[in-house]
């Protein structure tokens, strides 16, 4: 019976608004000749031009792969732009000259790039339709040592550190979607924290879909050093569209001897409208390499998009390393995700604990999919996978597709799942004290997700809260 | 203060409440008693305004309000508490973030200002000694893992903070050995007065010896059999039900058979 949980009607995507700017985008598909005008924009050295061009070259050997739990129409690779960018150029960092509708654009969105703005304690690398656009607290980061810039910038100025580490956990050639974006990617987030270093602040990247009708790829490259800490979050958002945009990103994290990267993210994609139409298909590759007592930490709030496709993963290559995955997916209306992650224990002693929380509502379909490999030579490798799925109303789905793999004996894998419901009567109680159905499901939810959002940074925590509260508004009658 | 009159309900097909009449006044203490299945907790989630249960006739008026007019978070911001017989476990949630949810929304109702996690840590002291409780019980997920005494002891310090005009607790005895019975209506008799009015709920007699009623009623199959002062339950606890309800409905049946109870999905 569902007198109270029933239809689902989401509030407005408060983030779902258009700036009007000129830009410059290519004209729709995609061939060889794209990927060299990419690389020839953005005036690369020739080992990148390169890279591309394996990349593509390799793309086009591969099938996009259909064995997510998700469905939707052929993508018609050839429809869509594969670059885009602001027209108004910006002379490297000096944020005053930014385009004051790309300004504003952030700021309406929380986001304020300009120096008497700031938000204390975070630096942003915003990034408008794959291009970064300015990146805030560079002195202060460069005092540290702490190069912190957009991909296209660090191309030129650390062309040493993007050669080694590119692709060094991501190849090119890894998944469908890595190999293309490896080939047309316009531009990222890159950061290198120098061996001892502990970033004085937040790094963050803040991705902004504008244009139409463009595949958006970024890639962001993080390598701490020896002994060096960052944490670093993510943020994104992008306007109401009835079309469907691939947003196709990487993200490469490096921890070297004994350092920890902790990458967090609140994915709030425009998730389409109540019938489904419209919304990000999200399908990123996210993996780390935590070399020896290295330590490297995903959290992630997944609220937005029509489709999640993604595993943030951690391959533990030095002994003594540790992986951890902290996940929050919630899905209503006609949204989909399949998302989890991987862990890869390859030293001795590694340590990985993954903690996943999956919510759907309305008619969507949630699914945790993780693999946890202990290769034969991982002793004492430990896994512990703890998956939890609760359910609003009765047409939603929850899935879980756990692949456990041990070629070590003297390792300890633990796997633990649950299902639960929102009960009528969990809602009645609360209401009975006098909260609203809204209030009383996001209090059930926040309850249930209250290990996840531990994980978080504090500003991000409350962001988190509130989002998931919005996402879910409705889910009740 | 509370006028019900002929009031039926029903869950599903099958009524439960077949014509209801009975006033409270201010400060007064009803008991209601009954036979298993007689709805007397129908009564009392129908006055809260469960959905489950479907109002099919009559009329609830409530300081002056339409009462079944109201949603069941108008009903509590007004002043309507129910003490749940089964209270409901919220994992994650903790109690001291509950409660202060709850009595932020009922000040706000009020047109009173919120009040922050600090100034409220001071009111909820006070409350807890009026249940015999610790504060670490603050800390713990709501009614998560505790115990029967403690989940009944937790619904009255919830009245206590709340502080409502009416407070209609339901079977809140059902459960509990002697000592913890003691505890729960030494705490509901410090919190009566003569501006909150009470709807006791109860089969046994036993915590009547405790919460001393104004007035007593008989609930049987959906009806008020016989209404009378605190004697009437002494009475009932001599003679049983059947002598007012025929032998019928008397036998048998296990402490929770015919009522209605929610299911927890």
């Amino acid at each position: 019976m569902s007198s109270q949980i029933d239809s689902l009607i989401a509030r407005e995507y408060a983030a779902g608004f258009v700036t009007d700017i000129e830009q410059d985008t290519l004209p729709p598909g995609l061939n060889e000749d794209v990927v060299r005008e990419i690389s020839r924009l953005k005036n690369e050295p020739p080992f990148m031009l390169e890279w591309r061009l394996k990349a593509y070259r390799r793309w086009l050997t591969m099938k996009e792969p259909h064995w997510p739990n998700v469905k939707y129409p052929p993508i018609d690779y050839q429809g869509a732009s594969y670059f885009s960018a602001p027209r108004k150029k910006t002379p490297l960092g000096s944020l005053e000259e930014v385009d004051p509708e790309i300004l504003k654009t952030y700021e309406k969105l929380g986001i304020p790039l300009l120096e008497q703005k700031r938000l204390a304690g975070v630096a942003v690398d915003a990034i408008f339709d794959s291009v970064s656009v300015g990146t805030t607290m560079r002195e202060e980061l460069a005092k540290h040592g702490i190069v912190f810039c957009s991909f296209g910038e660090a191309v030129h100025s650390h062309p040493e550190l993007v050669e080694k580490y590119l692709g060094s956990v991501v190849p090119y050639s890894d998944n469908f979607f890595a190999a293309l974006n490896s080939a047309v990617f316009s531009d990222g987030s890159f950061c290198y924290i120098p061996k001892g270093v502990r970033s004085p602040m937040e790094l963050s990247t803040y991705f902004r879909i504008n244009a139409a009708d463009t595949g958006q790829f970024e890639r962001t490259l993080i390598v701490a050093d020896e002994g060096a800490y960052v944490s670093y979050l993510e943020g994104c958002t992008a306007p109401k569209r009835d079309t469907n945009q691939l947003h196709a990103a990487v993200v490469e994290l490096v921890a070297l001897k004994g350092a920890t990267v902790k990458y967090s993210t609140v994915q709030n994609w425009y998730a389409g409208d109540k019938e489904g139409k419209g919304g990000i298909y999200n399908f990123v590759t996210k993996r780390g390499k935590a070399f020896e007592n290295a330590k490297i930490s995903w959290t992630q709030v997944e609220t937005g998009s029509a489709i999640t496709w993604k595993y943030p993963s951690v391959i533990l290559q030095g002994d003594n390393s540790t992986g951890e995955f902290y996940s929050v997916a919630v899905v209503n209306n006609k949204q989909q995700a399949d998302t989890g992650t991987k862990m890869i224990h390859v030293g001795k002693n590694t340590k990985s604990t993954i903690v996943s929380k999956g919510i759907s509502a309305g008619q969507g379909n949630n699914s945790y999919r993780g693999r946890v490999f202990v290769s034969p030579k991982a002793d004492g490798a430990r896994n512990y996978t703890q998956c939890d799925s609760m359910l609003v109303g009765n047409r939603c789905g929850a899935h879980t597709f756990p692949y456990i793999e041990v070629a070590n004996k003297n390792s300890i894998v633990e796997h633990e799942a649950s299902t639960s419901k929102i009960g009528e009567d969990q809602i009645f109680y609360l209401k009975q004290r006098g909260l609203s159905a809204e209030q009383a499901v996001s209090m059930i939810v926040s309850g249930f997700c209250k290990e996840v959002f531990k994980e978080l940074p504090m500003e991000f925590a409350l962001e988190a809260q509130q989002l998931l509260g919005i996402t879910l508004e409705g889910s009740v009658g | 203060m509370l006028d019900i009159k002929n009031l039926k309900a029903s869950v599903g097909d099958k009524e439960i409440l077949r014509g209801i009449s009975l006033s409270v006044g201010k400060g007064e203490v009803h008991a209601i008693m009954g036979p298993n299945g007689s709805g007397k907790s129908t009564l009392a989630q129908v006055l809260a305004g469960n959905p489950a249960f479907e109002v099919t006739g009559g009329s609830v008026t409530y300081a002056g309000r339409d009462l079944l007019e109201l949603a069941p978070e108008e009903r509590a911001q007004a002043g309507i508490f129910l003490a749940f017989q089964y209270p409901v476990e919220i994992p994650g949630v903790t109690n001291a973030y509950f409660l202060r949810s709850a009595y932020n929304e009922i000040r706000k109702a009020r047109g009173e200002e919120e009040v922050d996690p600090m100034e409220f840590v001071g009111i909820v002291e006070e409350k807890l000694k009026l249940v015999d409780m610790d504060a670490d019980m603050l800390n713990r997920s709501v009614n998560m893992g505790f115990s029967g005494g403690e989940k009944k002891r937790n619904e009255i310090l919830q009245l206590a903070v709340l502080e409502p005009k009416l407070a209609i607790l339901d079977e809140t005895d059902s459960g509990l050995d002697i000592d913890a019975m003691r505890t729960v209506a030494d705490g509901v008799n410090k919190l009566r007065d003569k501006n909150r009015s009470f709807i006791v709920v109860t089969h046994y007699q036993r915590l009547l010896n405790y919460i001393v009623p104004d007035h007593v009623h008989v609930l049987s199959q959906g009806r008020i059999v016989k209404s009378g002062g605190k004697q009437l339950a002494l009475e009932l606890e001599e003679k049983g039900y059947d002598w007012l309800v025929g032998a019928h409905v008397a036998a048998g049946g296990s402490a929770s058979s015919g009522q209605p109870v929610l299911s927890r999905a």
